[in-house]
């Protein structure tokens, strides 16, 4: 780096022109130091504010209206679209319950499995390198790839998990047809993706816990487990809320493994009954196979409410947890 | 990681037992080796399974009980995925790749700018505007999905790749990751004998600061790519006409057309995610540096 700036910067002696080339330079380098701060952020600003900002504005518009592309005129209905999404549409419901059920459904299980992987991988082991590279090469995998995999392994015929099943004795399960097995088999594509991110996001908290308070805790008599609960949990109480907040953001975003478990088209429908549409889902339904824009726009703006809701939830919850130790 | 030998001189009680306790401390357990184990093979198995279905014919991979054993059709799959006129995956591919690679270089670039700036330059409002980029990172883009949607129709974009590019070739992660490693990266004092020498502050960028934020840019360009190449949700949107797909939106087109088809879908998947392996392999640990990292700093 030394040598750069020895190329960049000779400092040449040359007394007249010197002087003027450098009152010029320093008002010069005024103007530079003011402004160009402003040019080395504005590409993202651009962007944001035609990609991002100008359309959540003009969502929360055309929530008010009753936007089509079938609409000759457009007209403002106030906030008909939020009444009626709220009180008389069971399909909305259908799918913010089948959300919010898958979101459980995986999220406990993956933070608490992520956990107990990170604090395996905190131990002293052999090929420490390969458990982590394996532990994390789910997350190169694309959604669409998990699903597609996944939609075999719990297809009703020949399925890798039916055959299971059937060699233990038990029934095969048509995991599409039913509710609870199809929110199931979904969440475990959620679980298989991200598992070993969050762990590795705990391990590397795990790693930054002082290793005295556990050398003072086993003298002390104080067992493997209950270490566990009582130091490395609460002190990673943020970083816990951290991938809390990721995944409830995810979570409730829930879209394409749903989607891709149905074969054939007409995914977005989620089952034959909608047993596992979500949120998502149900908006693009309402985009661009119903052609009703202005409650597309309302639809988009309770999931986000519900996002933020969920997420200042978890936020509390986490906090009152870990606070009790 | 170094172990733990030095003690704190208030407790000088049976030395030896606490270290041979700490050591204990920290050896796998027999159950801990046999979650790990369990958890490599949970990890793993997918992707061979991937391979089992994908070197077999469509009945060897729907028959009963189901294969576990890689066949010999590998070839031939992958030649009748790549012919498949319906999902376009040669197309797919060169599509993501060109997207990838386009939001990749421009996220690297405008990251290390924007970055350096919030570390290093004084201006009004430098808070206020970090504070947008944060909040912008929460915000899920289902929630403007439509008026973007209606926006690309307007700019005649549908179906075309600068709709799945140009919204993404700069976000509000990529200039945090940036500005945090600037920060410690980057001495100001060096900064400062750049300025004295007469740099001016594009100079100071390019020739001091991006140097120094080399790594950092490596793991921000490996993480931009793997999520770009995986996107779906948006690319679904407005990608609708098969013709002109990203790799992930031929996978759909192949699970549509052809349901039944499953050494096909299982060659495509393979496909797809062929390249995302090879940076893994090459890659992986600064992959698993810059996740591990981003997570301790937020």
């Amino acid at each position: 780096m030394s040598l750069d700036l020895h190329a960049t910067a000779p400092p040449e002696p040359r007394p007249p022109r010197a002087r003027t080339s450098h009152r010029r330079a320093s008002s010069a380098t005024k103007l530079d130091l003011k402004y160009s701060p402003y040019l080395y952020v504005l590409p993202f600003f651009l962007i944001f504010a035609v990609f991002s900002a100008y359309p959540i504005a003009y969502t929360v518009w055309i929530a008010l209206t009753d936007r089509s592309p079938l609409n000759a005129t457009i007209s403002f209905v106030g906030l008909d679209n939020f009444v009626e999404l709220i009180t008389e549409d069971p399909q909305f419901w259908n799918a913010v319950v089948n959300t919010f059920g898958m979101f459980v459904l995986s999220t406990v299980p993956q933070l608490m499995l992520a956990l107990m992987l990170a604090n395996a991988l905190n131990r002293k082991l052999r090929a420490q390198t390969f458990f982590r590279m394996a532990i994390a090469m789910p997350i190169i995998t694309s959604t669409a790839v998990v699903a597609l995999i996944f939609s075999m392994i719990y297809a009703k015929d020949f399925g890798l998990v039916n055959w299971l099943l059937d060699s233990v004795g038990l029934d095969p399960i048509d995991w599409r047809a039913n509710r609870f097995a199809s929110w199931f088999a979904i969440s475990t594509m959620v679980d298989w993706r991200w598992v070993g991110y969050n762990a590795l996001i705990y391990l590397a908290a795990m790693q930054s816990i002082s290793k005295d308070m556990y050398e003072a805790a086993a003298l002390d008599g104080a067992s493997r487990r209950r270490q566990f609960w009582s130091i490395t949990v609460p002190q990673l109480r943020p970083t816990i809320i951290f991938t809390l907040i990721i995944s409830t953001i995810g979570g409730l975003q829930l879209f394409t493994e749903p989607l891709l478990f149905t074969s054939g088209s007409g995914g977005l429908s989620g089952g034959s009954e909608g047993q596992f549409q979500t949120i998502t889902m149900y908006l693009l339904d309402v985009m661009n196979q119903r052609f009703r824009w202005g409650y597309a726009g309302a639809v988009a703006l309770v999931l986000f409410v519900l996002i933020a809701l969920m997420s200042t939830v978890n936020y509390l919850l986490a906090r009152r947890i870990s606070s009790d130790k | 990681m170094t172990t733990t030998t030095l003690r704190p001189p208030t407790r000088p009680t049976a030395p030896a037992r606490a270290t041979h306790q700490a050591e204990r401390l920290w050896k796998a357990s027999p159950l801990t080796w046999f979650g790990l184990v369990l958890g490599v093979i949970l990890s793993l198995f997918p992707f061979y399974w991937m391979i089992v279905i994908a070197s077999r014919t469509n009945d060897a991979a729907n028959s009963w009980p189901p294969p576990f054993l890689p066949g010999g059709k590998l070839g031939e799959n992958i030649e009748r995925v790549l012919a498949n006129g319906d999902a376009n995956v040669v197309k797919g591919l060169m599509n993501s790749f060109l997207v990838s690679g386009t939001i990749t270089v421009a996220t690297v670039f405008f990251g290390s700018l924007a970055g350096f700036a919030f570390a290093k330059l004084r201006f009004r409002g430098k808070n206020a505007l970090l504070l947008i980029i944060l909040a912008s990172m929460m915000v899920p883009i289902q929630l403007g999905v439509l008026p973007l949607y209606i926006l690309m129709a307007k700019l005649d974009w549908l179906n075309t790749m600068p709709s799945v590019t140009v919204p993404f070739l700069i976000g509000g992660f990529g200039i945090f990751m940036m500005r945090q490693y600037a920060e410690q990266a980057v001495p100001n004092e060096l900064i400062e004998a750049a300025r004295v020498d007469g740099c001016s502050t594009w100079k100071v960028y390019w020739h001091v600061v991006m140097p120094a934020l080399r790594p950092a840019a490596a793991v921000l360009g490996l993480l931009t790519f793997m999520e770009q190449w995986n996107q779906f949700f948006w690319p679904f949107v407005v990608l609708a006409d098969p013709s002109n797909p990203t790799v992930q939106i031929s996978l759909r087109s192949l699970n549509t057309a052809y349901f039944a088809d499953n050494s096909q879908i299982f060659a495509g998947t393979l496909i797809a995610t062929l390249p995302l392996f090879i940076v893994f392999v090459l890659f992986g640990r600064q992959i698993i540096g810059g996740i591990m990292e981003g997570a301790v700093k937020s």
